[in-house]
């Protein structure tokens, strides 16, 4: 079997690089997604506040999954879904599985690796205690309400503030749960202001920042969490632990970009985000094999994922159509004080397009500051911020005409 | 006189906002670092209102459950009286996306609206 372009991935990122690669001029398109249908993680987000950028209105996770369907299937592109893919390998084969096919091979001129991330699940948070039934990851529970119409539990504890954990807060409330607490070990929520006042401040739920949970009690089933306050260096502070009897814990500590399929083709992946290095394309170390979306690097809005996602798709097209473009001397972007990481790592002045986007995340919650962009001594950007946190991803756009002929760094840094 | 502490949620800066109003209605909002502070707080102090999602049971569906969601935002006081409502029903598959599963939903004035298709079983 032949296609033009492989999107390993039917979500949010998948569906718009396959749109867009599409209306780029590749003619044949192929999706392979491992669960039943296409959409993703959106179909069990069934709250709203998506598509705000994109749309320029309020849709719930379905309903944005389904606007990115019907352009993917009116654009013509291929999907085979309940097919989950083995292995990609240098020269852009990729082996799949399926109960309908079997294990077979599709040749690809391009691949683009969209296929999201992964909740930290409990074994790698090191929380001690016993292990009964009644622990799951919030996405978990989430799948349990939304899509499966069952309930986890009656009496909830949430560890992590991410906006899955705050969100099933929320759901598990209004399905007549009670949520005692959520904790979060960090001094900071890492979730959307919005969701701290929509989804805990509106039903009462208290939020423990430095808190953590250092016990849970049941044998068969969770029979309740012991939760303590932690010092500035994390640890928790003997005297300050609050007891709490229920049934359930949610874990909402963090994502992780599911990557098993880059390391094993050999993508250069990054410590930092866990998702492969990419160039101004969002190509990866593997030449003709693109990334794009929560496996590059964890997004918190899904707009901006269909956005990169839609980069990709036009690069793995013009891959396939014009073949590899002649390479200069990239500038190696730095992610310097302050900035945690940015994507793409590299960008080459001679290859990029008109404007080229530059993502990335901060380390720590800074008020009145700057995002200041250097090339080498030279001051590109300046900009100045009323606040910038870790939970809210930040970008900067910068232009061919400022890095054309440039080589060198490109420093980003939080400053003042 | 009363007075509110709230959270702006209009940015991530997150506003610690503190709201009088006096006898006359009057609102004096401090803490706020722009103008939408002002502006959310007479909103959400006035009248306070949330977009409701949920779920409503669907008979002989390929799934159990649909997603639905408020046409339009309701009072905020209303959102449990909407959650029983939504709890009350069960529709025949096959449901529509946009779908009106039930015309105002807990006397709101509000039409509950399907998010998503779901195909008979």
């Amino acid at each position: 079997m032949k296609t033009q372009i492989v999107i390993i991935g039917g979500g949010p990122a998948g569906l718009a690089a396959a749109v867009s690669a599409r209306k780029a001029g590749a003619e044949k398109v192929l999706i392979l997604e491992r669960s039943g249908e296409l959409g993703g993680i959106l179909n069990q987000c069934i709250h709203n506040g998506f598509g705000l950028h994109r749309f320029k209105e309020e849709l719930t996770g379905p309903e944005y999954a389904a606007r990115f369907i019907q352009m993917a299937k009116e654009a013509g592109v291929e999907a085979m879904t309940n097919t989950t893919v083995i292995s990609v390998s240098p020269d852009r084969s990729v082996t799949a599985m399926s109960r309908e096919k079997g294990v077979f091979t599709v040749e690809a001129g391009a691949v683009i690796l969209a296929m999201g991330c992964r909740e930290r699940p409990r074994g790698a948070l090191r929380i001690p205690g016993l292990r009964p039934a009644g622990i799951y990851s919030a996405g978990t529970a989430q799948k349990f309400v939304n899509v499966l119409g069952r309930m986890p539990g009656k009496r909830v504890v949430i560890l992590g503030s991410g906006d899955i954990g705050l969100i099933m807060a929320r759901r598990m409330t209004l399905e007549g749960a009670k949520v005692l607490a959520v904790a979060e070990l960090m001094p900071y929520s890492g979730g959307l202001k919005r969701n701290i006042v929509q989804c805990l401040d509106d039903y009462g739920i208290p939020l423990l920042l430095s808190h953590t949970v250092v016990d849970i009690r049941g044998k068969e089933r969770v029979e309740g969490v012991t939760v303590a306050r932690v010092d500035d260096k994390l640890k928790p502070i003997p005297g300050t632990e609050i007891e709490y009897d229920c049934d359930t814990l949610l874990l909402s500590c963090g994502l992780i970009p599911e990557n098993e399929l880059s390391y094993d083709l050999g993508c250069e992946l990054s410590p930092v985000t866990s998702g492969p290095r990419v160039n101004e394309r969002l190509e990866t170390s593997i030449p003709g094999v693109f990334a794009c979306g929560n496996v590059l690097h964890v997004h918190d809005l899904v707009d901006y994922v269909s956005e990169e996602a839609e980069a990709a798709g036009a690069a793995a097209a013009a891959f396939v159509l014009q073949g590899e473009l002649p390479a200069g001397e990239p500038l190696r972007l730095v992610a310097a004080s302050g900035v945690r990481y940015t994507v793409p790592s590299t960008i080459d002045p001679g290859r990029m397009g008109e404007t080229q986007t530059v993502r990335f995340r901060v380390g720590n919650v800074y008020k009145d500051c700057r995002v200041a962009v250097y090339l080498g001594e030279e001051r590109l950007r300046y900009i100045k911020k009323r606040i910038v946190t870790p939970g809210e991803m930040e970008q900067v756009i910068l232009k061919k005409s400022e890095l054309s002929g440039k080589t060198g760094e490109l420093r980003f840094a939080i400053e003042g | 006189m009363k007075e509110h502490d709230l959270i702006c949620i209009g940015c991530p800066m997150g506003c610690n906002m503190h709201v009088t109003i006096d006898e006359e209605g009057v609102f004096t909002v401090t803490g706020n670092t722009c103008p939408n502070g002002e502006r959310y707080a007479k909103t959400e102090l006035t009248k306070p209102q949330r977009q409701v999602t949920s779920t409503v049971r669907v008979l002989g569906g390929a799934l159990d459950v649909v997603p639905v969601k408020t046409a339009a935002p309701v009072p905020k006081e209303k959102i449990f009286d909407c959650v029983r409502a939504m709890k009350g029903l069960a529709v025949p598959a096959p449901v529509d996306l946009g779908q009106v599963l039930s015309e105002n939903l807990a006397d709101t004035g509000v039409d509950l609206i399907a998010t998503k298709a779901v195909g008979r079983k």
